[in-house]
């Protein structure tokens, strides 16, 4: 029982742009899958990309990462933006499945026709985002999102894809779970333009301050121009008027856009999530041609069985490869 | 255009019953066999849902009803889908709702109804052979 | 449902389907002895009946004086139609009756409000908005005879002050009326999750309860401490057990921190239990649950009044293990179950009907589950002596085992903070879902039997009648709510609505200015939205 419709790509890539819901979310599933059609769709929307906010937040769960994305939603729809968010989880090595839970936080969005979510599963991508991640994010903008929210999984330590993609990266702690500890250790500050200290009604969150504060204007190079700022959230309260440092967060992101804006460092910034995004399709393209150069062949097997015998090894195989399907 | 490789399936708990054992329990047996699961949380209303859905490009939206409201819910859920043009995402259910009520659901379109103690893989099967991919 | 075709391959279907672990995950031995309860001190560990440390039971004559109150469910959606239940369960020869509230109701929400359409008076819930309905249902019953049990929560505090108001009109001391209710907040942040207000502010409402009903309603129960939801959603007896007990605690440490002083308010804690497939277990969870409950009342908490010890539970036949498939099963699921219960010593039970997995009860199927009760009183010899168990290998062996088996959790809860910390860290709920869904694939394997769902299945015919409820019932009653709201006293009204704000934000006890309200009219959405709006919404953090 055949239940899909079937536009032709044109005319999903048309309906995206004039803001269709439906559209994004099918050229979305396309992008995903990786299907074949997926790179012609991506040619047709990249003219219409490049010039919204993007925001990235990484944090361990439990950090709160996902209530804050549902305050930050507000303030933007607030301030009239219309905003597109990219939650990530991870797949399951074994099954392939995944439980995506992360928009429950912010579902009192979902019928606001301003705000368009997508959870993605990150199917076997290591890094923190999913392997089609970057070209959503493109759907989104090509949409007419003004911003766009990642969600990515993990604590930012190995997961470190998103600072390539965002242009405001916000690392979310909480006091006492040793993350903050770790991520000191780890030089995540130099990765974050922003540090949500989390839960920040809990024991122990002066003192993390602080001594986040002091890392920072001690550790850091100043003549980098943007000092990664820690803003102090209680992002969980049973009334709204509990919330704390949400406005001071969206301020440190708008001051951190202009800075970005102002001192020209978004192309730089910009320049950076289109190298990760070559470096992805020139990846993917590679190895689909070499691939599809050898199938069939049982040349694959032949190498790797001459690897693991001891004839040759990974580098001499790709050499060789290299220089029969690209003549180099 | 090629269906999809890896199914999404959206479980939602709709209205103003709390009780999310069933519904966790099919998530994550679904999540098992390889599909990827939005889960909604409670107290969905259908619009919360079909958005969702319609914006998460399921294949199926399952919903879990036990508090005897099915016949508004599905009805309300069924329309929606229908105004926004996706009625070609299967419905279905589970909780408790009585075998007399599952033919005219059936007639406003819904999918299969589950009864309780219903074998996940059941579910599973279902949906791999419904739903194309 | 596939034809079950083991039959076929197995010539002894019977062969080794006893189950070898029981439902708390404990091996069961296919032998107990003298060496599974070496060590153990009869005189010390177990005792007599009514003595520190309760195991055999919490009076000294239990059911030889004062059988177990037959308690069964009265409620329908209409008030009218529920009061006329109650007074058939009563002539019947219940002393007790349960009031389930619909799920509005649960949710704090009046029958008019857009949220409650299509669940108005659903599935064995009655519909309270008003103090007015308050007196249809309780219409001709003797308030001071008959022990009523509001099965209601989060709305309790409403729910007591229309209940006393109701008593109030009809000139009958408070200190006169009987019965329970249920308010437990920290089991719904746990399992039912039908919550309003946070942790805090919840256990604010509750203490205050609490301390009204022992100053003014000394022969009422002001908490259930429940972990019949616990194991519905899927905690194993351990667990339940284990849960119920460390919430208990938290409860006491509350009241102690509130003020008010252990012996003064322990005495009026109850709890509410079901009662699983496996008997033995069981047994065991109850008396592990009295023994741990003396203990730790008398050692950690120092509460000097024996009352203080006591265990007293209400129980509940377990709803989850009944089938639709071939219903008339839970007949004696339901048998065993409630056997089990008397076994195990319980205050008050409650039997479910054979139908219940699917519908409201009918008369009959009603009729039944009381029955049931009656037979074991009168007929089975169950209840002719206290404790029959005790001295049983197996069962002083399993007593001991979940003791043991509770300390380690009480120890892992204690490390993460609390109670409260563990519900914010999402511990509890990830605890119970693991259960439900290894219970799940325990089915799905046949690791677990449940005859007619994996195994002696049959293709059948649904040929229980299943009770409709009234359509046009709920339109009626947003009729009729909307006649009441017009016809009060309106500034009186919006006084009372500051008056209730005021003593939210305050810190004197609730209960006064409720009363007031409702009397004046105050509907149970409006009280709970007075609330909602002081005291601040809970949404639930952790998921899986």
């Amino acid at each position: 029982m055949s239940r899909r419709k079937s536009p032709s790509p044109e005319e999903l890539v048309e309906k995206l742009l004039s803001g269709d819901r439906r559209a994004a979310a099918r050229l979305i599933s396309i992008i995903e899958d990786q299907s074949d059609q997926a790179n012609d769709m991506m040619k047709m929307i990249f003219p219409h990309t490049g010039r919204s906010m993007i925001i990235g937040l990484t944090g361990s769960g439990g950090s709160g990462k996902s209530t804050l994305i549902d305050h930050l939603i507000g303030r933007f729809r607030a301030m009239d933006k219309k905003v597109g968010v990219v939650a990530v989880d991870p797949s399951s090595p074994f099954s392939g499945g995944a439980l995506l839970g992360d928009r429950i936080r912010f579902q009192s969005h979902a019928v606001d026709d301003g705000v368009f979510i997508r959870s993605m599963a990150s199917r076997g991508y290591l890094g923190g985002l999913a392997r089609g991640t970057t070209d959503v994010v493109r759907v989104m903008e090509a949409m007419g999102n003004d911003v766009i929210i990642i969600e990515t999984l993990g604590a930012g330590q190995d997961e470190i894809d998103i600072i390539h993609l965002a242009q405001t990266c916000i690392l979310i702690l909480t006091p006492g779970m040793g993350d903050d500890i770790q991520a000191m250790k780890a030089g995540i500050m130099e990765i974050a333009d922003i540090i949500a200290l989390n839960k920040a009604d809990l024991d122990k969150a002066n003192l993390c301050l602080s001594s986040l504060e002091t890392s920072i204007h001690y550790g850091m190079d100043k003549k980098k121009g943007w000092l990664p700022r820690v803003v102090p959230t209680i992002a969980f309260a049973s009334k709204s008027t509990d919330v704390r440092g949400v406005d001071e967060l969206v301020q440190a992101i708008i001051d951190h856009q202009a800075y970005l804006h102002e001192t020209r460092k978004i192309d730089e910034v910009r320049n950076k999530r289109i190298e990760q995004e070559l470096g992805l399709v020139f990846k993917d393209e590679v190895e689909k041609v070499v691939f599809a150069g050898i199938k069939g062949t049982g040349k694959k097997r032949q190498y790797i069985e001459s690897i693991r015998t001891g004839k040759s090894d990974p580098y001499s195989v790709v050499k060789e490869v290299l220089s029969t399907f690209l003549r180099v | 255009m090629s269906p999809k490789k890896t199914l999404r399936i959206l479980i939602a708990k709709p209205g103003l019953d709390g009780h999310d054992r069933g519904a966790k329990v099919v998530a994550r047996a679904l999540s098992n066999a390889g599909m990827e699961v939005i889960y909604s949380g409670l107290h969905q209303t259908p619009e919360q849902i079909v958005n969702t859905a319609i914006d998460e490009d399921v294949d199926a939206i399952g919903l879990s009803i036990l508090s005897g409201a099915h016949n508004t819910i599905f009805a309300r859920v069924m329309k929606l889908l229908k105004e926004k043009g996706a009625s070609d995402i299967l419905v279905f259910g589970g909780g408790t709702i009585p075998k007399k009520d599952w033919t005219p659901l059936e007639t406003m379109g819904v999918g299969r109804i589950f009864s309780p103690g219903t074998d996940t893989r059941e579910i599973v099967t279902y949906l791999t052979e419904t739903l194309p991919h | 449902m596939a034809q079950d075709t083991t039959a076929n391959t197995n010539p002894d279907p019977f062969a080794g389907i006893a189950p070898v672990k029981n439902l708390s995950g404990f091996e069961i031995n296919p032998l107990y002895g003298p060496e599974d309860v070496k060590g153990m001190d009869f005189e010390r560990d177990v005792g007599l009946p009514g003595e520190y440390p309760y195991v055999r039971g919490v009076y000294s004559t239990m059911y030889r004086v004062r059988p177990w109150t037959i308690r069964q469910l009265g409620s329908l959606g209409p008030p009218g139609e529920a009061n006329k239940r109650i007074r058939q369960l009563v002539d019947m020869g219940a002393n007790g009756i349960s009031i389930c509230l619909d799920m509005p109701t649960i949710m704090g929400r009046d029958s008019d409000d857009p949220l409650a359409e299509g669940e108005v008076g659903c599935c064995g819930g009655v519909a309270i908005d008003t103090i007015q309905d308050m007196r249809e249902l309780l219409a001709g019953i003797e308030l001071d005879k008959i022990s009523i049990n509001f099965v209601s929560n989060s709305q309790s505090a409403v729910i007591l002050a229309m209940f006393c108001a109701l008593a109030e009109e009809r000139g009958l001391p408070w200190n006169l009326l009987t019965g329970t209710m249920q308010n437990d907040a920290l089991k719904e942040y746990q399992a039912q999750k039908s919550y309003y207000f946070p942790p805090r502010p919840s256990m604010r409402l509750i203490m205050d309860t609490i301390s009204f009903c022992m100053r003014n309603l000394p022969r009422f129960n002001p908490i259930s401490i429940s972990g019949y939801h616990l194991a519905s959603a899927g905690a194993t007896p351990m667990q339940e057990l284990a849960f119920t007990l460390a919430n208990g605690f938290t409860y006491v440490e509350e009241g102690i921190k509130s003020g008010m002083s252990v012996d003064d308010f322990a005495p009026r804690l109850s709890f509410f239990f079901k009662v699983h497939n496996d008997l033995f277990e069981n047994v065991a969870k109850f008396r592990a649950a009295r023994r741990i409950w003396a203990r730790t009342m008398k050692e950690k908490f120092w509460a000097k009044n024996p009352a203080s010890w006591r265990f007293r539970v209400h129980t509940q036949t377990s709803g989850s293990s009944l089938t639709a498939q071939q219903m008339e099963n839970n007949i004696i699921r339901t048998t065993i179950q409630a056997l089990s219960a008397v076994m195990a010593g319980t205050q008050s039970l409650h039997t479910n009907a054979f139908d219940e997995a699917f519908s409201v009860p009918t008369p009959h199927s009603e009729r039944l589950a009381l029955r049931t009760q009656q037979i074991i009183l009168h007929e089975s010899g169950a209840a002719s002596t206290i404790d029959p168990l005790a001295g049983s290998y197996y069962v002083e062996a399993l007593t001991q085992q979940m003791e043991e088996a509770c300390e380690k959790y009480f120890q892992s809860i204690a490390e993460m903070g609390g109670v409260i910390a563990g519900i914010e860290k999402g511990y509890f709920q990830r605890e119970i879902a693991e259960s439900a869904f290894r219970y799940q694939r325990s089915l799905e394997k046949g690791a677990r039997i449940v005859v007619g769902l994996n195994k002696y299945t049959e293709e059948e015919e649904s040929p229980i009648a299943l009770r409709e409820l009234d359509s046009e019932f709920e339109k009626n009653k947003v009729a009729a709510l909307k006649k009441y709201k017009e016809d009060r006293d309106q500034d009186l009204l919006r006084a009372k609505g500051e008056e209730l704000r005021a003593v939210c934000k305050g810190r004197d006890n609730v209960m006064p200015a409720l009363i007031s309200a409702v009397r004046a009219g105050m509907t149970l959405g409006e009280a709970i939205g007075h609330m909602r709006d002081i005291f601040g919404v809970y949404r639930e953090q952790a998921v899986f």
